[in-house]
């Protein structure tokens, strides 16, 4: 599997937590990612989901998707052009739900990455990299379940693929 | 003879048939599998596009009508019926609207047991270590594919060993320990960590006390956060329930990532500020913020000893809620509201003017219950205060004990509940 991203960076925080970046509230009228893509991270930006172009990547800080394990906080990004989300750490649950759906969790240092650079993200034979800057940064490598998920497509496709099985 | 084993380690070893040790990758076979009115429309979504056309096994799936309880919007209904309609078709065991949040009827009703490995599509299903119970959260996906398959792979947790030493001080509550810890191991501390308790001051902690530390673990981040199966949770299951499960203790010499003492004898009352339940500090800091709302409930501090403290704090003001206070009282299950009306303690608040409403989730996460004003400030016994977590973007979360929550009722700000008679 050989993935290659390039988009403009969208500079976050430290402890990002699921709820900001869709509010429970939004889901309780709609599971529609069309539609709840327009409150995107609202609450720590409200003018953040209008201004997000298909192929924008997340950068944040530490803990990335804290709190609740609700699932639309990975899909509403997909639904907004949102393919990979960078951060320094993530918090377990979101980054499950992230791979089971084939957003792609990239775990390396982003201190340096600034709101709007332009990041190209390679996944390649397990390894991660983003370059930006001129510079590469590593990414801590994806558990090898990871990588079947995400090189099947997802969770889904990855079960269909084993007759309805976790293993083969 | 393998080498010894944290708690967490032996319970993935008993589940995946393997001698696992952190860092291995296992598949489980799992013991019980949970989802809630907000995680299985979409696990239901995604398990008809596995192909999904019946459950592993109907006995071990269960479905609990919390965040949305009782439904108040036609999508809410919509969101219930579609999970009922599953059910219909496929079976699994259906909690429907006031009967309580999914992991407290878990641990009530015996539906866990100690040992056992437990998903749930909540990220509270941590709850149920305090049962002795390995029990993490996951999102939708993995429900289905829990439903589906009856497994679920991991990677075996570094485990955080949390020894308790000293004795509670009175008037100091389990949810100022656990805030303690959380403080104490900041928000991702123990993120992909398991965390074990341990230490003599153990014993002095009930299964509600514990429920409110394993509860509060998943704000540091802690896939799981599991108590030893001791005397305390085996009598805890007497009377509840004829099955012991299998009580799982960890090996001497077992490795941890590292160690953690809290002495609980030096504890004061604390309370979180907005808006990260990271932001602890000791009550006395925050005295004197007014308070506009007080809720009494979650998965953290709606069980019947919540209620007790809050009510003995509020009998000692008198029973006079301060003017401009909102008192909402949202038990965790219908165990917890039946015991409470039996006692006479619902009619008791309802008298002072508390607002009680259905068991579940309640007002937490603004999903169902009473929405706080804009602008106003909430005292909570909840585990969350992140903005707009409510409702309202404007609207300030506070965390604290039941107690707290009851003297700031009583005095309209926030006070020490043990200063609230001098």
């Amino acid at each position: 599997m050989s993935i290659v991203l390039e988009g403009r960076a969208r500079r976050l925080g430290d402890n990002v937590n699921t709820d900001y970046i869709i509010a429970s509230t939004r889901k309780r009228d709609t599971l529609d990612e069309q539609i709840l893509k327009r409150y995107l991270l609202e609450t720590v930006d409200p003018s953040f989901a209008a201004s997000v172009q298909p192929g924008d990547l997340l950068v944040a800080g530490r803990n990335f998707g804290c709190g609740s394990a609700m699932e639309i906080a990975a899909t509403v990004n997909l639904a907004a052009g949102i393919k990979a989300v960078l951060a320094e750490s993530f918090a377990r649950s979101f980054y499950r739900n992230a791979v089971n759906n084939g957003l792609i969790p990239v775990e390396c240092d982003t201190s340096s990455i600034r709101e709007g650079d332009r990041l190209v993200v390679t996944l390649s034979d397990g390894r991660i990299a983003v370059t930006t800057n001129g510079r590469t940064i590593a990414a801590r490598p994806l558990a090898e379940f990871m990588l079947a998920i995400l090189d099947a497509g997802g969770l889904v496709e990855y079960i269909r693929a084993h007759g309805g099985s976790l293993v083969s | 003879m393998s080498a010894p084993k944290t708690i967490s380690e032996k319970i993935l070893s008993a589940k995946s048939g393997r001698d696992a040790f952190a860092g291995d990758t296992v598949v489980c076979d799992l013991d019980l599998v949970i989802g809630t009115d907000a995680s299985s429309p979409m696990a239901i979504d995604y398990f008809e596009r596995m192909g999904g056309t019946r459950l592993f096994d109907a006995n071990r799936v269960v479905f609990a009508f919390d965040h949305y309880a009782p439904p108040s919007s036609a999508q809410t209904a919509a969101f219930h019926d579609r999970v009922r309609t599953f059910v219909g078709r496929h079976g699994g065991r259906l909690h429907e609207v006031g009967e309580g949040i999914s992991h407290q009827i878990a641990v009530e009703r015996g539906e866990v047991l100690p040992g056992d490995l437990v998903v749930g599509a909540d990220s509270h299903t941590v709850t149920c270590g305090a049962l002795n119970v390995f029990a993490v959260g996951v999102g939708s996906s993995d429900l289905a594919a829990a439903m589906l398959t009856g497994k679920a792979w991991f990677r075996v947790p570094e485990t955080i060993k949390v020894s308790l030493v000293g004795e509670r001080a009175p008037g100091v509550a389990a949810k100022d320990a656990a805030l303690a810890l959380v403080a104490m191991v900041g928000a991702e501390g123990a993120n992909y960590h398991a965390v074990e308790f341990h230490g003599p001051a153990l014993v002095k902690f009930t299964l509600e006390d514990r429920l409110v530390v394993s509860n509060l673990a998943v704000e540091m981040g802690a896939k799981a956060a599991i108590f030893p199966g001791d005397d305390v949770v085996a009598a805890y299951l007497a009377g509840r329930t004829t099955a012991r499960g299998r009580p799982v203790t960890a090996d001497t010499g077992a490795r941890y990532a590292h160690e953690i003492v809290l002495d609980i004898s030096t504890l004061t009352p604390r309370v979180a500020l907005p808006h990260d339940p990271e932001n602890v500090v000791t009550i006395e800091t925050a005295a004197g913020t007014p308070i506009h709302m007080v809720f009494i409930g979650t998965c953290t501090g709606g069980r019947v000893s919540d209620v007790h403290d809050a009510l003995a704090v509020l009998r000692r003001g008198g029973g006079r809620i301060a003017p401009g206070v909102q008192l909402v009282v949202t038990p965790a299950s219908r165990e917890v509201a039946e015991r409470l009306t039996a006692e006479g303690v619902l009619d008791e608040l309802a008298a002072m003017g508390a607002t009680i409403t259905t068991p579940g989730c309640g007002a937490c996460c603004g999903t169902s219950g009473v929405i706080p004003g804009a602008g106003t400030n909430v005292l909570s016994t909840a585990n969350r205060n992140f903005k707009a977590r409510m409702g309202p973007a404007t609207v300030s979360i506070y965390l604290g004990s039941p107690a707290a929550c009851a003297a700031a009722a009583i005095a309209g700000h926030i006070v020490d509940p043990r200063d609230l008679d001098r």
